[in-house]
C-alpha cells in the first residue's frame, strides 16, 4: 500500500509480508530491510512480533509506530487471557490491532498483518491496513513491495496446501519482492505457526531462490 | 482508501493498463487489456485495441495517455512507412522502436506516454523493446508495462523462461493479463494477443469470462 504523507522523520519500514492461512499451520514471512529513505538503518530486521504463544504480527509501515502498538497490543493481549484463564482468540488480536490503528488513524502509518492458531477456527490471517480496516482472508501480503506479488500469489495459492508447500510459496514470493522493490531486501524470515507450536526460520540472501533471466 | 497515492497523473482519457510483450522460441507474444478510462473513476471504452500495427511484422502496445499514445503511433506509422520504401526492405525492429524513443525523447515534456514494441525481422529475429515515459530504448526478452503491470512482476520473474514454446507463451501471456487485470482497477476487458513469427501474424483475443480464474475469484 502506498501513502501520500511524508513520512515522519524517522525509520520507515517497507517491506513485503505474506502470512498465508493454513490449515492446521501458518507459515509468516518478512523480508528485512528497514530505511530511511536512501539509508539503510537495519538489513537484518525482525518485524515478526510475537504478539503472544500462538499469535504473531507482520509490522509494515513505520517501525516506530508498528513497534509501539505491538507493544500496547501485546499488554492488552496478555491481560485479557489471564483474565479469562485460557489463550487468547486470533479474531481478538487482530480486533485490538485494529482499535488501535483506527482511533490513531491520522497520526498512525502502520499496515500490520495478524496470524496465529487458536482452538476454535484453527489458523487465521487477518489483514489490517492502514486506516483500520479489519478483514479475514486465507492468504494476504502487504508493505511496498507487495504490489509486485499480487499476480504471483493469485496464481501460486492453492486452499489446503502442506505446511511445507506454504513455506515455500511464501519465501518464493517475497524473494521475487525483495528481487523488485529497493526497500526490500536483507533476509527472509518465517514463521509456522500452529496447535504444536511454532517454528522459525531464517533464509539468509545467497540461500534464495534465484529468478532473474533478464 | 483516501490516503491512497494515485499514480497516474494523466488528465482526460487514459489508458490505465496493461501491456506485455514476451519472446518465445521462434515468435514474440504481444497482448494487452481493453479497457479505456477517465481519471480512473468512469471506463469509457471497454474494448479499445491497445496493439497497435506499425508495420507488416511490427506491433507496438500504449499506456498511458490516449489521446498522446494515439498521436504518437500514427507518426511513427507514417516514418516508418517511409523509411521501408527509401530503404526497399521492411524495417527492422530496433528501427520501429528507435522512432517511437526519438519521438517520446523530443517531446518528452508534453508527452505521457509508454510503449512496448514487438516483431519479427530476418536480421535478429523475434525482439522486444521498450520504451517508457521518459524515452529511453531497452530491448528485453519479456517486459511488462502500464498501471497493472507492478502487480505482475513477481508472477512474470517466476514464470518467463527463455525459449519457450507458442503454446507455453501464450498461455503464460493471458495468465499474465487476467492476473493483472483481476488486480488492477483501470485494466479490464477482453485480453488482446498478437503472436508474430516469421510466418506471419496471428490475432487472438480472449473475452472476459473465457480468461483463467485463479483462486480467490
Amino acid at each position: 500500500m502506498e501513502q501520500t504523507r511524508v513520512p515522519p522523520p524517522g525509520k520507515r519500514l517497507k517491506r513485503v509480508v505474506s502470512p498465508v492461512s493454513l490449515y492446521p499451520s501458518k507459515p509468516l514471512c518478512l523480508s528485512d530491510r528497514l530505511s530511511l529513505r536512501a539509508y539503510i538503518a537495519n538489513r537484518v530486521t525482525d518485524k515478526l512480533t510475537p504478539i503472544h504463544d500462538r499469535i504473531f504480527c507482520c509490522r509494515s509501515g513505520s517501525a516506530a509506530d508498528t513497534q509501539a502498538i505491538a507493544d500496547v497490543v501485546t499488554y492488552q493481549l496478555g491481560f485479557h487471557s489471564i483474565e479469562l484463564d485460557e489463550p487468547p482468540l486470533v479474531e481478538t488480536a487482530a480486533n485490538l490491532f485494529r482499535a488501535s490503528c483506527y482511533r490513531y488513524r491520522e497520526e498512525l502509518t502502520a499496515g500490520i498483518l495478524v496470524a496465529g492458531w487458536d482452538r476454535r477456527k484453527g489458523g487465521q490471517v487477518y489483514c489490517v491496513p492502514i486506516g483500520g480496516m479489519l478483514v479475514r482472508q486465507p492468504v494476504s501480503v502487504g508493505g511496498s513491495g507487495s504490489s509486485y506479488i499480487y499476480g504471483f500469489m493469485d496464481s501460486n495459492y492453492k486452499p489446503n496446501m502442506t505446511k511445507d508447500q506454504c513455506l515455500e510459496l511464501t519465501a518464493a514470493a517475497v524473494s521475487l519482492a525483495m528481487e523488485r522493490d529497493g526497500s526490500s531486501g536483507g533476509v527472509v524470515r518465517l514463521a509456522s505457526i500452529s496447535k504444536d507450536g511454532v517454528e522459525r526460520r531464517v533464509i539468509l540472501g545467497n540461500q534464495l531462490p534465484k529468478y532473474s533471466t533478464h | 482508501m483516501e490516503k491512497r497515492s494515485v499514480d497516474s497523473r494523466v488528465r482526460g482519457v487514459s489508458t490505465g493498463t496493461t501491456i506485455l510483450a514476451a519472446t518465445f522460441d521462434g515468435g514474440v507474444v504481444i497482448g494487452s487489456d481493453s479497457r479505456a478510462s477517465i481519471g480512473g473513476e468512469y471506463v469509457s471504452s471497454k474494448t479499445i485495441n491497445k496493439v497497435v500495427q506499425v508495420h507488416d511484422q511490427i506491433f507496438c502496445c500504449m499506456a498511458g495517455s490516449l489521446a498522446d499514445a494515439q498521436a504518437v503511433t500514427k507518426a511513427a506509422k507514417f516514418h516508418l512507412s517511409f523509411h521501408s520504401v527509401q530503404m526497399e526492405t521492411p524495417p527492422l525492429v530496433i528501427a520501429a522502436a528507435s522512432v517511437l524513443q526519438e519521438l517520446c525523447y523530443n517531446n518528452k515534456e508534453e508527452l505521457q506516454a509508454g510503449f512496448i514494441t514487438a516483431g519479427w525481422d530476418r536480421k535478429k529475429g523475434p525482439q522486444v523493446y521498450v520504451v517508457p515515459l521518459g524515452g529511453m530504448l531497452v530491448g528485453q526478452p519479456v517486459t511488462i508495462g502500464g498501471s497493472g503491470s507492478t502487480y505482475i512482476y513477481g508472477y512474470v520473474d517466476a514464470k518467463y523462461k527463455p525459449n519457450m514454446s507458442r503454446e507455453e507463451c501464450l498461455q503464460f501471456a493471458t495468465n499474465a493479463l487476467a492476473l493483472a487485470m483481476g488486480r488492477d482497477n483501470v485494466s479490464g476487458g477482453v485480453a488482446h494477443l498478437v503472436v508474430i513469427t516469421e510466418t506471419g501474424v496471428e490475432h487472438v483475443v480472449v473475452p472476459g469470462n473465457k480468461l483463467p480464474k485463479f483462486h480467490n475469484e
